[in-house]
């Protein structure tokens, strides 16, 4: 089969067996353009801003477990990808970003609509490729989509320059039933000698806990999570980027640590003795205060990802490999043990564990007329049965979202977690409908984070695609407000929201349903009657409390345990 | 404790790959005193040869960066086994008999020699390890007009080889 270049990277497409490219036109890609409009099997979603397609894209990654993948021109089209590019891959998101440059004979002379794309995009991809010759761009487009799912995965660029996806120039099409690298071997099963080391540290444990994060949702590995969970009857806490990875509603679970973690994660994270941190990575808003981490405990890493391991806190047994084996593998040994791992055996800790709970530290005041963002946040998890997809943007109302619907399951909590992108959550939510066109998909964002892809709402009208716009709206940059209050003696720095818009008439000009909702007892009604039409999507603009805070809080710099409490919590009525 | 550390790398002989290696240097602030590239027998290959300092903890996860890179073939740390290190200088004085002397006097050790004189200017092309080139510089310091170097380059002493 002869084909030409646009061809061949379409044909590639449909090979890999992509359902869906979010992408945008433009001088360079014309070829390619061309090339889809002659064919069915590979759907384009025009969106309205290279940013949206990325996230889209990533949207559509996160909760399907394919790679996402965008299509975007040179210039201005790669540049604007590049925000969506840099948010996948700190979280390690498989994606595949094709990219029109100018033709070979005119690169670097400032052609129009010509940058550097690999050089733009190179410190915030897993890998990039400019390709040079038509005869190459099968295999690299096979290359990129094994790089981008495979070991740690993340983005891969692959930039075309026009010139090589010309129409008349056709060369024999043979696309690679797989591709190796010399140079990328990723590792798999772990180190059955690491393996062993972990299961005699977990042994002696009398202050154990499970920290574990997105690496175990990207490698498919919930279920052997839960299982070694329930076997060892050990307390567990997940990341921002792991929530859903193990049940939030299982009493096992103190919910998220860190900067806005529970008071009783957080806690037991400084008193264990035995921390098992599985495909989590040690981040900075998780860690806190480096010096002060875990003062008194031993430190399990299992990780795909060598270069994580040691990074930032020095670690007892490193296991470098893929989650699912090595959890397979531990399980196995533990099993052989028999041992009896019941409550009982940690009982004490436990007992401490449910003195720390019992603190209440995120407690919010619920006699209050206002509307409370963690209020929505509950009904939302009322209506929706905690069933539903929850894209976030970023802010208070993420870390709301985050602390206040417990995912029960992987893949259905999607937000930046890494590079924190406001604008993430609307296309964000809009590529988890491609791939699961039947669910409830919720966003959860703020008036600040909505505004900044706001233009896919027309996108989410042409490919019908009925989301359910959570804004919880109190004219803040509410966690730049937060930090203001608490660091900044109040000084609200350009933290106000003024001359918002009118979200309803907004959604309503877009073609949506609109709705304000200014009064608590209005907050369920509307939920019910929002979520109730399937086939449409709404704008809620609730109207919250304004200087709501989140938490418990973990300042810079601070350690576990000195956390800022919820005045409603239980904590201050001991202390004062 | 800092200390320096010489690591050797096989690339990919592609187009882009240096600056992937350069570009890891600065984006996550490790040091580079010298880096030296150039292509090997194979031609997929190029040896890049490059000198940082840090802590142990530093260096060991500048290598595991290094190797993340797809580019990065293949990785070895001579500071971690018996290696001989090289660096070429060529430097650039007004010839006077002391420089002279001082260049002949050493030319039995095939470390130092006068590659060029025109025009009452002599290029004096040294090669040797780092510490000794940085005493001799110094020892000049007041006679010295141009100098440039190409930076370490080195091979592990024995069996062990960087190879693919």
């Amino acid at each position: 089969m002869e084909l030409s270049g646009g061809e061949i990277v379409i044909q590639s497409l449909k090979d890999e067996g992509v359902e869906f490219v979010f992408g945008y036109p433009g001088g360079c890609v014309l070829h390619i353009y061309d090339a889809i409009f002659k064919q069915k099997d590979v759907q384009h979603v025009l969106v309205r801003h290279e940013q949206g397609a990325t996230h889209a894209a990533d949207g559509y990654a996160r909760s399907s477990g394919k790679p996402g993948v965008v299509l975007v021109t040179s210039g201005p089209g790669a540049t604007n990808a590049v925000t969506g590019i840099a948010t996948a891959y700190m979280d390690s998101i498989p994606m595949v970003v094709i990219t029109g440059q100018v033709p070979r004979p005119v690169i670097g002379t400032d052609a129009f609509q010509e940058v550097d794309t690999v050089g733009i995009t190179r410190p915030c991809v897993k890998h990039n490729f400019l390709v040079k010759d038509v005869a190459d761009i099968a295999v690299t487009m096979k290359k990129a989509f094994f790089l981008a799912t495979s070991g740690r995965p993340g983005p891969v660029v692959v930039d075309i320059p026009k010139d090589i996806t010309d129409p008349a120039i056709k060369v024999p099409y043979h696309y690679p039933e797989e591709v190796s690298m010399r140079s990328y071997k990723p590792t798999v099963s772990g180190n059955i000698g690491q393996t062993r080391k972990a299961v005699k540290l977990i042994q002696a444990a009398n202050r154990p806990v499970i920290y574990s994060g997105g690496g175990v949702i990207l490698g498919e590995a919930s279920a052997e999570l839960t299982q070694l969970c329930h076997t060892l009857n050990f307390p567990v806490t997940q990341t921002l980027m792991g929530l859903g990875a193990f049940p939030g509603t299982d009493p096992m679970s103190m919910g998220m640590l860190g900067m806005h973690g529970t008071y009783e994660a957080n806690m037991a994270m400084h008193d264990s003795d035995l921390i098992i941190a599985i495909g989590a990575r040690f981040d900075d808003r998780v860690t806190g205060k480096i010096a002060e981490f875990c003062p008194h405990a031993k430190i399990i890493h299992i990780d795909v990802d060598p270069a994580s391991i040691s990074k930032t806190i020095n670690v007892d047994v490193p296991i470098v490999g893929q989650v699912k084996p090595i959890l397979l593998d531990m399980l196995a040994q533990l099993e052989s043990l028999n041992e009896t791992f019941d409550r009982a055996r940690i009982g004490d800790w436990w007992n401490q564990i449910e003195e720390w709970r019992a603190v209440d530290g995120m407690a919010y005041d619920k006699t209050t007329g206002t509307i409370k963002p963690q209020y929505v946040i509950e009904q939302m998890y009322k209506v929706t049965k905690g069933e539903a997809f929850v894209t976030s943007d970023v802010g208070q109302h993420q870390m709301f979202a985050a602390q206040y619907y417990p995912f029960d399951k992987p893949r259905r909590w999607i937000n930046s977690g890494g590079l924190g992108t406001m604008g993430f959550g609307l296309p964000a939510a809009m590529g988890v409908k491609f791939a699961h066109p039947d669910a409830d998909v919720a966003c959860v964002t703020g008036e600040g984070s909505i505004q900044m892809c706001l233009q896919e709402l027309s996108t989410m009208l042409q490919y019908d695609t009925p989301v359910k716009i959570i804004n919880l709206n109190n004219g803040y940059l509410g966690m730049v407000r937060q930090w203001q209050e608490f660091t900044y003696k109040s000084r609200y720095s350009h933290s106000y929201m003024d001359a918002l818009p009118d979200f309803k008439k907004l959604a309503e000009a877009y073609g949506h349903v609109g709705m304000q909702i200014t009064k608590k007892e209005d907050v369920e009604p509307a939920l019910r009657e929002a979520f109730a039409m399937k086939d449409r999507t709404v704008f809620l603009d609730f109207l919250t409390d304004r200087e709501e805070n989140v938490y418990p809080m973990i300042q810079s710099g601070k350690a576990h345990n000195d956390m800022v409490m919820a005045p409603s919590s239980k904590y201050k009525k001991e202390s004062s | 404790m800092s200390r320096q550390h010489i690591i050797s790398l096989l690339l990919e002989n592609e187009a882009g790959a240096l600056s992937r290696v350069a570009g890891l240097f600065s984006a996550r602030a490790y040091n580079i005193e010298s880096l030296t590239v150039a292509p090997t027998q194979d031609i997929t290959l190029s040896r890049l040869t490059l000198v940082t300092v840090g802590s142990d903890e530093t260096v060991e996860q500048i290598k595991k960066q290094l190797n993340k890179l797809i580019d990065v073939v293949k990785l070895i740390d001579l500071s971690e086994s018996f290696s001989l290190e090289r660096e070429l200088v060529l430097v650039k004085v007004k010839k006077n008999d002391a420089i002279v002397q001082k260049i002949e006097a050493l030319e039995g050790d095939s470390l130092a020699r006068i590659t060029d004189e025109t025009d009452g200017y002599l290029i004096i092309e040294l090669s040797g390890e780092t510490i000794w080139l940085n005493e001799f510089l110094s020892s000049l310091e007041n006679e010295l007009i141009e100098v440039v170097r190409t930076g370490v380059i080195g091979l592990s002493r024995g069996e062990r080889a960087l190879t693919l």
